[in-house]
């Protein structure tokens, strides 16, 4: 009989992993588990469906005859019990049934964090990270003229974006003394602590959670703050970071035959198996028990899950394949300003490490670079409204391209469309002026450029 | 500032409703002069004794006016049919002059300054507040609204639309106040009296002017989208729109410059031909250009552009697509099985536009109207009623809030078929995908008005070469990550075939 092959969580780890061992694999038996909707959907789009950008079914990136055409089932419903030993899994919902595999990928994703914060349960109290939440938020925003969003991350921007596109006033508590600035260096944060501004939030810095107060019908009334302000509101986003979704293991209803090492989350080695034989797990559950240099080993984002997926597919597919993921990239959109990240590129500057910092004052335009101060290589980037291409920049990271010859070729990595203002010109002379050299732009802007 | 806004929109349903009104009031009376004008002599002398007890007669609305003016040419057509007299039978359509030149008795300035007026004040009224809003994308709500997602608002612009279309192209002898409305403008610009066509063309131009300069505010952050915007509003009223009748004046041939064959498919009738024939160097000269714009203007430009250069940048169609269309552009199909009757569809209606125009000139040529079993002039009348009228103006505008702002662009349109072959395959343009930056939110592909599924390239690393795509740049301007931008470079290097992974991985390659 065909190998079966059962993958828990219809993310984009998932069913990356999924659509990969298709690919490569003709044979085998593919099932794709899910508790949460029926097919996979981009979760990075569930705040353009509540701001009407988009319709729900816009979020899904395959047909649903997709699945079908290319034999890959999909059961919706929770697993709640496993049987390492005996390699089953069962499955509670429409579906009461007992799946056995020959191999299991749990990519299981993330949950929001909750601190046991009093009041937490009210209604009108929530995270965002599945399409239920999207579903409550919708429910429980309906007439709300103020929320408050506690929490100053991604997701926590996110929410704020959304309440405002419905006129919704929003405060925004952040631990920290400025914007994302465990992540962000200090410029580039202050930058857009003032594009939050600009758009009518009420941003407290430095401010935190004390406890949510009830107000009619159980639902929320005011959140009161640890310096012991009250502020009233009719909704409370609360995103204060995720963690890996490992709950299904820790749930003492639930039953677990044979053991998973589970630390922040499953503990994978570099082929990303888990203690168990044939148990692999990819994604947001993931913790990597020696992480590739310079990543962290819980790393929560959609390139990563990604990588994942296509990593392990090519394991199961009989190429023992370790996880190899290539110079860091990321980005983000804090309400209207684009941001792309390549390499390392810490809030701190380490120790050995230059800097060069440009911005364009109220343009919300910006460039930082770091680099090596002995060798001049280029490690890490942030751009802030000018779009970069990742290929050049993973090219030059890679290579070790030093700081002058990346300002010289700049336009080379410049992704903005067509008859953008460029900078290149005044970001190299900023760079002249401040380290005395006469460097010069060698390179045009455009694709053509790339091949000669 | 909604107050403004719901002020605005009320000022301008205002206006709407005026112009709608307009249709009712006024009288229309014959006269014996108005009869010997607009009638062909032998059909005056056959029509005028039943016409007789109409002249004088003030009707007060045109319903009437046209059933008695018609009832007598229907009655006497029937007779000469019932005695196979075909040679006498009337083809000609004279309920519109007539109703046009027998109308009065409205004050026009005044019904002018009442529609036209506030329905642009109001439009703009509507409008310009939103350049308070932070530059930026802001579809909120788009979903949301009645008027943008299918809702009652939406498929009553759609009734409009189609109504409106059926009447200009069928019926144009119940619109006859709209017309001499414009009248004056008309003879302003090229001394003549105002047809529905002139109508026509003052209403799309309108549209494309304020419609574009909501536009210009809602991407004013994107230079390219800026551009885009005012070259299609340029093209429209300049080129498409004043400069025609500024010819008419200067009595050389009514003339398009930028509109072109086969979109143009009138362009090689024989009245055409004649009329340019007849009209000396200038006329050749036309002529000239008129096939030197799709033989060596489409695969030189298209080579070096894309068809963008055309349908987003110079069109008419594509002008009202990307202005008055833009607030319906989610609204597009991008399911596979729509892609395929898309292209089983725009193809077929190039071969058909191709066989026609052979035929057409095959009976200039020769004299001979049919060949094997095809009668040229009526491969010519289906073209024009099926495709001219029905496919690109009902459908093509009407379904704008039901099907997305580019129905016939993307189904229809000859040009855009041929357009694509090029730039399909014989072109440096392509959409390049940004490494591995995409995140699968799909707005791309919902902004994308010609249905394309840009997703599907963007998350596989793959460039998305398409014959349909007209280069709007919205994907681009969309995507909140940075991944798409239109780019034209060596044909060469375009990426055709998806990478296996998009770039992620370390140096070892997977
Ligand atoms: C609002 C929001 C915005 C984001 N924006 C970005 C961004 O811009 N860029 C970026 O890089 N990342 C972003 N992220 C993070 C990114 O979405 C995640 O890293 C990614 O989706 C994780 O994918 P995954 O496949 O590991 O898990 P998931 O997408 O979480 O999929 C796991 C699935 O498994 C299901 N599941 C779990 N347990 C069980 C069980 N026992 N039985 C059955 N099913 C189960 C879950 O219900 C879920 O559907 C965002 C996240 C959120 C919430
Ligand atoms: S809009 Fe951008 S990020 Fe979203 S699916 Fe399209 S290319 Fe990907």
């Amino acid at each position: 009989m065909a190998k079966s092959i059962v993958i828990i969580g219809n993310g984009i780890s998932g069913i990356t992993t999924a659509r990969h061992i298709r690919k490569l694999d003709d044979t085998c038996r593919i099932t794709v588990i899910s508790g949460e909707t029926p097919h996979f959907f981009s979760r990075t789009a569930l705040m353009y469906v509540y701001m009407g950008h988009l319709k729900f079914e816009h979020t899904k990136p395959y047909e649903d005859w997709f699945w079908a055409k290319n034999r890959i089932d999909l059961v919706q419903g929770w697993v709640t019990e496993f049987d390492f030993n005996q390699q089953k899994i069962a499955v509670n919902g429409q579906s009461n049934s007992v799946i056995e595999y020959d191999t299991l990928v749990l990519a299981l994703g993330s949950k929001p964090n909750f601190y046991d914060w009093p009041g937490q349960d009210l209604r009108g109290v929530q995270g965002l990270y599945s399409k239920q939440d999207l579903d409550t938020m919708e429910r429980d925003t309906a007439g709300v003229t103020h929320g408050v969003i506690v929490g100053g991350g991604l997701i926590g921007i996110e929410m704020a974006e959304m309440l405002r596109s419905r006129g919704i006033g929003v405060t925004f508590l952040v631990r920290e003394s400025s914007f994302w600035n465990n992540v962000l260096p200090a410029q580039e944060s202050v930058l857009i602590n003032e594009h939050i501004a600009q758009h009518h939030v009420d941003l407290r810095l430095g401010s935190e959670l004390s406890e949510i107060l009830p107000g009619q019908n159980g639902r929320v009334g005011a959140v009161v703050t640890k310096d012991g302000e009250t502020i009233d509101c009719q909704f409370v986003g609360l995103t204060v970071g995720v963690s890996p979704n490992v709950s299904v293991f820790k749930n003492q209803n639930n039953t677990l035959l044979g053991t998973l090492e589970i630390d922040r989350g499953i503990l994978v080695d570099a082929f990303l198996q888990t203690n168990q034989p044939h148990v692999y797990a990819v994604g947001d559950c993931v913790q990597h028990r020696m992480p590739p240099p310079g990543r962290r080993a819980v790393e929560q984002i959609w390139y990563t899950g990604r990588i994942m997926g296509e990593t392990l597919a090519q394991t199961l597919c009989g190429k023992p394949t370790a996880y190899q993921p290539g110079v860091f990239f990321n980005s983000a959109k804090f309400f209207d300003i684009e941001y792309q990240t390549y390499g390392d590129l810490p809030a701190q500057l380490p120790a050995g490490c230059a800097t060069f910092y440009w911005d364009k004052p109220g343009k919300n335009t910006a460039v930082r670079i770091n680099y090596d101060q002995a060798s001049g290589a280029v490690l890490g980037m942030n751009a802030f409204g000018i779009r970069q291409r990742h290929e050049v920049w993973d090219g030059w990271i890679a290579q070790k391209k030093t700081i002058q010859h990346v300002l010289q070729h700049l336009p080379e990595a410049n992704f903005d469309p067509e008859f953008f203002k460029q900078h290149e010109g005044e970001i190299i002379g900023q760079f002249n002026a401040q380290t005395g050299s006469r460097l010069a732009v060698k390179s045009k802007k455009g694709l053509a450029r790339m091949f000669s | 500032m909604k107050t403004i806004q719901r002020i605005g929109l009320f000022t301008f349903l205002g206006g709407f409703a005026a112009f709608l009104c307009l249709l009712t009031v006024g009288q229309y009376t014959l006269t014996d002069n108005i009869l010997k004008t607009n009638l062909k002599a032998e059909h005056y002398a056959v029509l005028q004794p039943s016409l007789k007890n109409m002249v004088g007669k003030t009707y007060t609305d045109q319903f009437s006016f046209v059933a008695d003016f018609n009832a007598p040419i229907n009655a006497l057509n029937d007779g000469y049919r019932a005695k196979q007299e075909w040679s006498k039978v009337i083809y000609d359509k004279y309920a519109f002059a007539v109703a046009k030149a027998s109308s009065g008795g409205f004050a026009w300035s005044w019904w002018f300054l009442v529609s036209f007026g506030l329905a642009v004040v109001g439009a703009l009224t509507y409008i310009l507040p939103t350049t308070r809003w932070l530059p930026g994308i802001k579809n909120n709500g788009v979903f949301r609204e009645a008027a943008t997602s299918r809702g009652w608002v939406g498929i009553s612009v759609g009734v409009f639309l189609v109504l409106f279309y059926v009447v200009l192209y069928f019926s144009p002898e119940y619109i006859t106040n709209w017309v001499l409305l414009v009248d004056p403008i008309s003879k302003a610009l090229s001394g003549n009296a105002a047809t529905q066509w002139f109508l026509y063309g003052f209403l799309y131009c309108l549209c494309v002017v304020i419609m574009g300069i909501r536009m210009l505010i809602k991407y004013r952050h994107s230079p390219y989208q800026m551009l885009r915007t005012g070259s299609v509003m340029f093209f429209q009223l300049a080129i498409a729109f004043i400069l025609p009748e500024l010819l008419l004046r200067f009595n050389l041939p009514y003339f398009d410059f930028k509109n072109m064959w086969p979109l143009d498919y009138d362009f090689f009738f024989d009245y055409n031909l004649n009329t340019l024939l007849a009209s000396g160097k200038i006329g050749i000269f036309m002529l000239g250009w008129g096939i030197a714009l799709f033989v060596v203007g489409v695969p030189i430009m298209t080579y070096f552009f894309g068809k963008r250069w055309y349908c987003s940048w110079v069109c008419g169609c594509g002008g009202l697509a990307e202005t008055l269309g833009d607030p319906f552009r989610q609204l597009s199909n991008k399911t596979l099985k729509v892609w395929k009757i898309e292209r089983y569809l725009i193809h077929f209606v190039l071969a058909f536009a191709v066989i026609m125009t052979s035929l057409v000139l095959y009976t200039y040529f020769t004299g001979r109207s049919s060949v094997l079993f095809l009668d040229s002039y009526s491969v010519r009348s289906w073209y024009g009623f099926y495709v001219g009228a029905i496919f690109s103006g009902v459908v093509g505008t009407g379904f704008y809030p039901v099907m997305g702002n580019r129905v016939w662009c993307r189904f229809g349109c000859p040009l855009a078929a041929y357009l694509g072959l090029v730039q399909k395959y014989q072109s440096r343009f392509r959409i390049t995908t940004n490494g591995g930056q995409c995140i699968s939110c799909g707005n791309c592909s919902t902004y994308c008005e010609m249905g394309i599924d840009v997703r599907a390239y963007a998350q596989r690393g793959q460039d998305i070469v398409r014959s349909s795509c007209v280069g709007c740049g919205v994907c681009s301007s969309v995507c909140p990550r940075g991944v798409l931008n239109l780019e034209n470079a060596d044909p060469k290097s375009r990426v055709l075939l998806a990478p296996n992974y998009p770039l992620g991985h370390s140096a070892v390659k997977l």
